[in-house]
């Protein structure tokens, strides 16, 4: 086949008459009837009919393919012109009027009568699709004539009807009708109108148009047409212009109001590069349509009303329904203003004849103005815009998730900077004690030691006053604890005094709180904490003696319960001075407290444990083997301590190894991980330090350290690690009461089987 | 294989089922589990979604099965019923397929020219349920 060049509009035309002719809707093959009547219509005497079949090789190929189709239009046009048929001169003529046909486009007046039964008048309701309308009104007697592109070519500024670079016109039949419907007044316009029409549609198309692509492009013109006349109009006297040509099909077409035509050429228009995009005529057309219904353009109109109008359309209701799926972006059963014109677009376009897209096209998406930041999706939103943005509609819906979707994925990751990993509940409020703790854990080193102290701290500081430290905390110690994350293991006099400090107001804390200057402004804070009761307790205690440093930290009652500190704080008070001289005093009166306190004589058995540990493994009359797994890790000795306590306390000696034993593996892994931390310090000279400091801030009550933001790190990092002791020793507890609980079981029935087996033994 | 029914007033409004061989056999599972989500819904008289019932009771020599259903609040029942060989398949996973389901029947409902109780032609709920199903098996 010879390659054929079009020109834009006879490319579009032609395009469209093969729609027309394509009533089997293959978009490939005209169907051989609709064709011969096509060049029927064009006036040629049979054997130039026959002599075009054969030139555009439709008979080689048995059908009118696109191309064949195309050939032979051109070759009408040539015909037509008074040309001489010949192949060559498909190419070498130029501005050759496009092909003229009389016959009415009985195909497509057959594909519109289905949609409207009546296309009469039926007043005021909803306009009939266009499509419909307008192809009977064309069938029979239209001229299915292509503008006179001769007329105007470059008619830009002619036609006021058709704004210049609007979308193209769609078809000859589109203004066809509008010729129709200018009956009343734009007939002057009528003949302009063709040339502008075509034009304007060679311009919106620049490029150059494929076969596809007209076909595309064709789409919303038809659409656009029949829209035009999807007016509710009382008959217009439509064919004024056209000798009325046998019509029999033609009754109800000419409902066409005339009022409308300017307008409906206007919106004949449809954004040629993309096929659904409404016309501003056409918008302005839908939103007059939507104040019928709902006076208030920013308001919403209720489905229902929305049905009743829409039925009027006398489209099938699946197709409606599918419609109203399409349209109703939010899904809240009622239409906004862009999503009726959605939907009002969609009818017309579906009424003429174009299948209704599976989702719906960027252009009729609605703007999601209410919903204002993630929501803010342009009309023209890209395709994929369309599957996001209903994402973003939901978080809009529910405005509260995304922070929280925000938080927590924030929380997650600076968790895994964390060298410990804490199963603790985060906290949504980011607050300075978490980032300066999640500072200190990444330093790793120095968490131990300076935390120590400030996890012993007794929870006993009152809420109030807990609170109060924390709210003073803002500003301060984060920034010192960041700044002297570093220098903490170095550091442990600070927190001693600090410690002292806190003890010394622990008598008078909230009095020392009010002391405390208010604090800087924190940090930026960060979205990060584990522990956020031992933060807060940090912060209490850090705060108060630490006063003007301490980071914004949002109060909250410490999590922590209180260890039973009575007897433990008596000790601490021994080590008041919690100077490294303090220790062996300390560690002193922790054995004597590990009887008395059978939960919480761990942290003085840790304490005596890590004194002791170098000292004398023996001290304890626990199992060596536990002992040294104590040795093993630092950590471990703490609960090895309380295994060793818990044993005694049961007084089931024949638990104890039992017991002892597979206590030990379970807080190994805990212990690990405070072993790695434990590790990080470089002597282990820290470790009695570190429990000495417990001890003391166990015992004492909030005296803060209020001097720099290390201690408080430290203070923190202790307080971290405690609670993990904490939850080691609650789950050993745990474990140990249902031991006990098994064991009494095997008492009882021991006894019983003694009991059974007595009488026997007095006979 | 797969089967999604959705049931309202034991009537089916939707089925589907992803082999689409011996959807009979798959029909009356469904309606015999009817019975089973009527007794489970009047006798729990609280929790009105009960989510899932595990039906492992009907396990066939042949062919073995599990059902699973949901109702809504307004007593509109959703059933699967998934092969026992598809162990691949959680609880959880059923759940969120019944969350979907449960969605997307809203949003056909939502439609003014849905009426209640005609069978549901949505070209949304077929897409959603397709691809749950495709997921599924």
């Amino acid at each position: 086949m010879e390659s054929l060049t079009l020109s834009d509009f006879e490319q579009k035309y032609y395009s469209e008459l093969f729609l027309s002719c394509d009533v089997d809707n293959t978009k490939k093959v005209a169907s051989n009837g609709k064709v011969l009547d096509l060049f029927r219509a064009a006036q040629l005497s049979p054997e130039v009919v026959h002599q075009i079949t054969e030139l555009c090789g439709a008979t080689r190929l048995g059908h009118f393919g696109r191309s064949q189709f195309y050939i032979a239009l051109k070759l009408i046009a040539l015909a037509q012109s008074g040309l001489p048929l010949r192949v060559e001169s498909l190419n070498s003529v130029r501005d050759l009027p496009l092909p003229r046909f009389v016959m009415g486009k009985n195909e497509q007046e057959t594909r519109h009568t289905i949609m409207f039964a009546d296309a009469e008048n039926q007043g005021p309701y909803l306009p009939r699709p266009p499509g419909r309308v307008q192809a009977k009104k064309v069938s029979a007697h239209e001229m299915i004539q292509p503008c006179v592109p001769t007329v105007d070519p470059q008619p830009d500024t002619t036609s006021p009807v058709v704004s210049p670079h609007q979308s193209p016109p769609t078809s000859p039949h589109a203004w066809r009708k509008h010729k129709r419907q200018a009956s009343g007044g734009n007939v002057d316009r009528q003949p302009s109108v063709p040339g502008v029409v075509w034009p304007p549609f060679r311009e919106a198309q620049p490029g150059p148009v494929t076969g596809e692509g007209m076909w595309s492009a064709h789409s919303p013109p038809p659409v656009q047409e029949s829209w035009v006349s999807f007016t509710d109009t009382p008959p217009s006297s439509t064919l004024p212009m056209h000798p009325p040509s046998a019509q029999p099909e033609s009754t109800t077409v000419r409902t066409v109001p005339s009022a409308m035509t300017a307008n409906e050429i206007q919106r004949q228009t449809s954004g040629y590069d993309d096929p659904w995009k409404i016309t501003d005529e056409q918008r302005q057309y839908y939103i007059n349509q939507f104040k019928t219904i709902q006076a208030d353009l920013t308001g919403l109109i209720p489905g229902s009303a929305a049905k009743e109008f829409f039925t009027k359309s006398k489209l099938p209701i699946l197709e409606l329904s599918h419609i109203w799926e399409l349209s109703d972006f939010d899904k809240d059963g009622a239409l906004t203003l862009d999503e009726f014109c959605a939907a009002f677009h969609l009818v017309v376009a579906r009424k003429n004849g174009y299948d209704l897209p599976e989702k719906l096209p960027e252009s009729l998406m609605p703007k999601l103005i209410d919903l204002d930041d993630s929501a803010g999706v342009p009309e023209p939103a890209p395709e994929v815009g369309f599957s996001a943005s209903p994402v973003e509609v939901t978080p809009n819906k529910s405005p509260s998730m995304p922070s929280l979707n925000q938080n927590w994925p924030e929380l997650n990751q600076s968790n895994e900077d964390t060298a410990i990993v804490h199963p603790v509940p985060i906290r949504m409020t980011p607050s300075k004690i978490h980032m300066q703790e999640m500072e200190l854990k990444r330093t790793g080193s120095d968490h131990t030691h300076p935390t120590s102290p400030l996890m012993a701290k007794p929870p006993e500081l009152s809420d109030e006053s807990k609170l109060a430290a924390t709210i003073k905390f803002p500003g301060t110690t984060v920034g010192d604890g960041y700044s002297s994350s570093d220098s903490f293991t170095s550091d442990q006099e600070p927190i001693s005094s600090a410690v002292n400090r806190q003890r010394s107001h622990s008598g008078t804390s909230p009095e020392g709180l009010k002391v405390v200057a208010p604090p800087t402004p924190p940090p930026r804070p960060q979205h990060t904490h584990s522990r956020s009761s031992s933060l807060d307790m940090n912060r209490n205690f850090a705060a108060v003696p630490a006063g003007p440093q301490q980071p914004g930290v949002v109060a909250f009652p410490p999590a922590v319960p209180p260890r039973p500190l009575p007897t433990q704080t008596s000790v601490p008070h021994g080590h008041r001075s919690v100077e490294v001289d303090g220790l062996p005093a300390h560690t002193s009166t922790s054995p004597q407290q590990m009887p008395e306190q059978p939960n919480f004589a761990d942290f003085s058995q840790f304490q005596a444990f890590a004194v002791d540990q170098p000292a004398d493994d023996g001290e304890k009359p626990s199992d060596s083997g536990q002992a040294e797994r104590c040795a093993e890790t630092a950590g471990t000795m703490r609960t090895a301590k309380n295994d060793v306590q818990s044993e005694e306390r049961n007084a089931t000696t024949v638990n104890s190894a039992k017991v002892s034993t597979p206590l030990a593996p379970p807080p190994k892994p805990v212990r690990r991980r405070l072993k790695s931390e434990d590790e990080l310090r470089p002597d282990v000279e820290d470790l009695p330090q570190k429990s000495n400091v417990i001890a003391t801030v166990l015992a004492t009550q909030p005296s803060i350290p209020r001097s720099i933001g290390k201690d408080k790190k430290a203070i923190q990092a202790s307080i971290r690690r405690n609670k993990e002791t904490n939850t080691v020793l609650a789950r050993l507890n745990s474990e140990l009461q249902q031991q006990l609980k098994d064991l009494l079981e095997e008492r009882i029935s021991l006894e019983v089987q003694l009991e059974q087996l007595r009488p026997f033994s007095h006979l | 294989f797969l089967i999604c029914v959705a049931i309202r007033a034991n009537y089916p409004l939707y089925i589907r089922s992803v082999p689409t061989q011996g959807e009979l056999k798959f029909h009356y599972t469904v309606h015999t589990s009817l019975d089973v989500v009527e007794e489970k819904i009047s006798g729990v008289g609280k929790a009105l979604a009960d989510q899932r019932e595990l039906y492992l009771g009907l396990l066939y020599p042949t062919e073995d099965y599990k059902v699973y259903g949901y109702v809504t609040n307004s007593k509109v029942k959703f059933v699967i019923v998934v092969d026992s060989s598809n162990t691949s398949l959680r609880d959880n996973e059923i759940r969120s397929m019944f969350r979907k389901l449960h969605n997307s029947f809203t949003d056909v409902m939502c439609n003014p020219f849905y009426n209640p109780g005609d069978p549901i032609q949505s070209k949304a709920f077929d897409s959603i349920v397709s691809t749950m199903m495709v997921q599924a098996c």
